[in-house]
């Protein structure tokens, strides 16, 4: 007797490389671009990272726009969840990251900086975050990846990648500076 | 790791991780008070009762202010105001408190245990703020958090703790959690003041200050409870203080970079000289902030969910 094909072990996890290492690098690149030509330059410009991906990302962003303008902008690390809406939901709460911005935002030009933009609960979490630090002058929103599914009315200033993807799926940004690897996936499980 | 306890009543139920985990979100919530606005909804809509039937003005506005800078309700009930001077038993108190529906009740009482009762007949979190001699965690909790900050460890280091040991609560929940957290603890002071068997935490005794500070990382000096008739311990002030007095000379037989702790609030001239408690090596200010960040992060951690 053989067993049958619907045993649960069998799931499978389908990967697809949607963005590789030089993929990210240009889109970084371009969004450098995009930021000062929007901002006109540097001056009161600060990025803003959100833990933990946007972090490694405003990094590299400050690296594109010091080597193209020659001039270093801020960058500070934002932690949102302590302004999450679903931070009492769960029975546990969630582990805390370090938020670490060393400077005001009163009247600066803050460039929020994500890896991915999904339902848009990160960003209004990291909104009302930045608003205690100080009255900013603008805030703007760069994303590596945007899949898409909003659950607020927030959208993205600079996108390196618009990324139509269904529920089911899972979007993942792996970075050298954390996993080791620069690469965009999107995992399903099958079977 | 996450936190799964309900209350938090003692050092001595605290694993080695759990420890960890709540000084690390301690460290994250440090941030939060150097901010221009110090506040977080975090815990909007949550009620903190901090009920206080012992005198206190460190640890009931620390836990009051970490509150509010969650934003949390906070409301303070201390013994002289309440319905206790009308006879209400502790049990009758809480469950009263409990039909009000608050989320965190913070305690502290001079009968050792009183938390555990109240966590065994609310539903709310409770938080030991200090019961008798037994266990005061949240200081503990502090005081490793101010370690962990000034010497990047725990593990490894050599403390002295000094003074009173057999009726600290402070001296007790510092053993337990420094032991779990693998730090080598001795403890000094006069044989009056030692309970018997103390070796069996896990600890050094020695009966004078020379000895016990001998080689030490940190030197946690405790305070003479002149409220509590300590004077039945020894014969005057003058002479505890001759023979264990943290001074400025005693100071040498540490380490050259000891860092000097003390719960206050300090008798100056009695346990610590004013020139030692002013001094370089002393943290007890740095104590103080890292004590809101603490509870900050213990009342993010029990806070209840829906579920």
């Amino acid at each position: 007797m053989k067993h049958g094909s619907r045993d649960k072990g069998q799931k499978e996890i389908r990967k697809k490389v949607v963005m590789d290492e030089e993929g990210i690098d240009r889109a970084l690149t371009r969004i450098a671009y995009e930021i000062l030509e929007k901002n006109k330059g540097v001056e009161n410009l600060v990025l803003v990272g959100i833990q933990t991906g946007g972090v490694f990302l405003a990094r590299r962003l400050s690296g594109k726009i010091l080597s193209i303008e020659n001039a270093q902008v801020p960058c500070g690390i934002l932690d949102i969840t302590l302004y999450r809406d679903d931070v009492l939901k769960k029975r546990q709460r969630p582990m805390l990251g370090k938020t670490d911005i060393p400077f005001s935002l009163e009247d600066r030009k803050v460039v929020l900086v994500d890896d991915v933009l999904f339902t848009g609960r990160t960003v209004r979490a990291a909104m009302d975050a930045l608003i205690d630090f100080g009255r900013p002058r603008l805030i703007q929103l760069a994303v590596l990846v945007d899949r898409g599914h909003r659950e607020l009315p927030i959208r993205a200033d600079f996108v390196g990648k618009n990324l139509p993807s269904s529920l089911w799926e899972a979007v993942s940004v792996h970075l050298t500076e954390k996993t080791g690897t620069d690469e965009v996936v999107i995992e399903q499980e099958t079977g | 790791m996450r936190w799964t306890k309900k209350d938090l009543l003692g050092m001595k139920d605290l694993s080695a991780d759990e420890i960890r985990l709540i000084l690390d979100t301690a460290d994250s919530f440090m941030e939060v008070s150097t901010r221009e606005i110090k506040k977080v909804p975090t815990l909007r809509g949550k009620t903190v009762v901090n009920l206080f039937f012992e005198a206190s003005t460190r640890t009931r506005t620390s836990f009051e202010i970490a509150a509010k800078r969650l934003s949390a309700d906070a409301v303070n009930i201390s013994a002289s105001a309440s319905s206790v001077v009308k006879g209400e038993t502790l049990i009758d108190t809480a469950r009263n408190l409990e039909a009000m529906n608050p989320d965190i009740i913070v305690i502290r009482h001079s009968a050792a245990g009183s938390p555990h009762i109240l966590a065994r007949c609310v539903k709310q979190s409770i938080i030991n703020a200090g019961d008798g001699a037994h266990e005061h965690p949240t200081q503990a909790l502090l005081d490793m958090m101010t370690i962990r900050q000034k010497k990047g460890k725990i593990a490894g280091l050599k403390i002295a703790i000094i003074g009173d040991i057999a009726h600290s609560r402070v001296a007790r929940s510092n053993i337990h959690g420094l032991n779990a957290m693998g730090a080598k603890v001795a403890v000094g002071g006069p044989a009056t003041m030692m309970p018997r068997e103390i070796e069996r935490l896990g600890v050094t005794v020695h009966h004078n200050i020379e000895d016990t500070i001998r080689g030490a990382d940190i030197i946690m000096m405790l305070r003479v409870q002149i409220e509590r008739k300590a004077i039945c311990l020894f014969p005057s002030l003058r002479e505890y203080a001759k023979f264990f007095c943290l001074d400025r000379d005693r100071i040498r037989n540490a380490k050259e970079d000891v860092i000097i702790m003390h719960p206050g609030p300090i008798n100056r001239g009695v346990e610590i000289s004013p020139e030692v408690a002013d001094g370089p090596y002393s943290v007890i200010l740095d104590q103080v902030a890292n004590g809101v960040a603490v509870r900050m992060a213990l009342l993010y951690l029990l806070a209840g969910g829906s579920s």
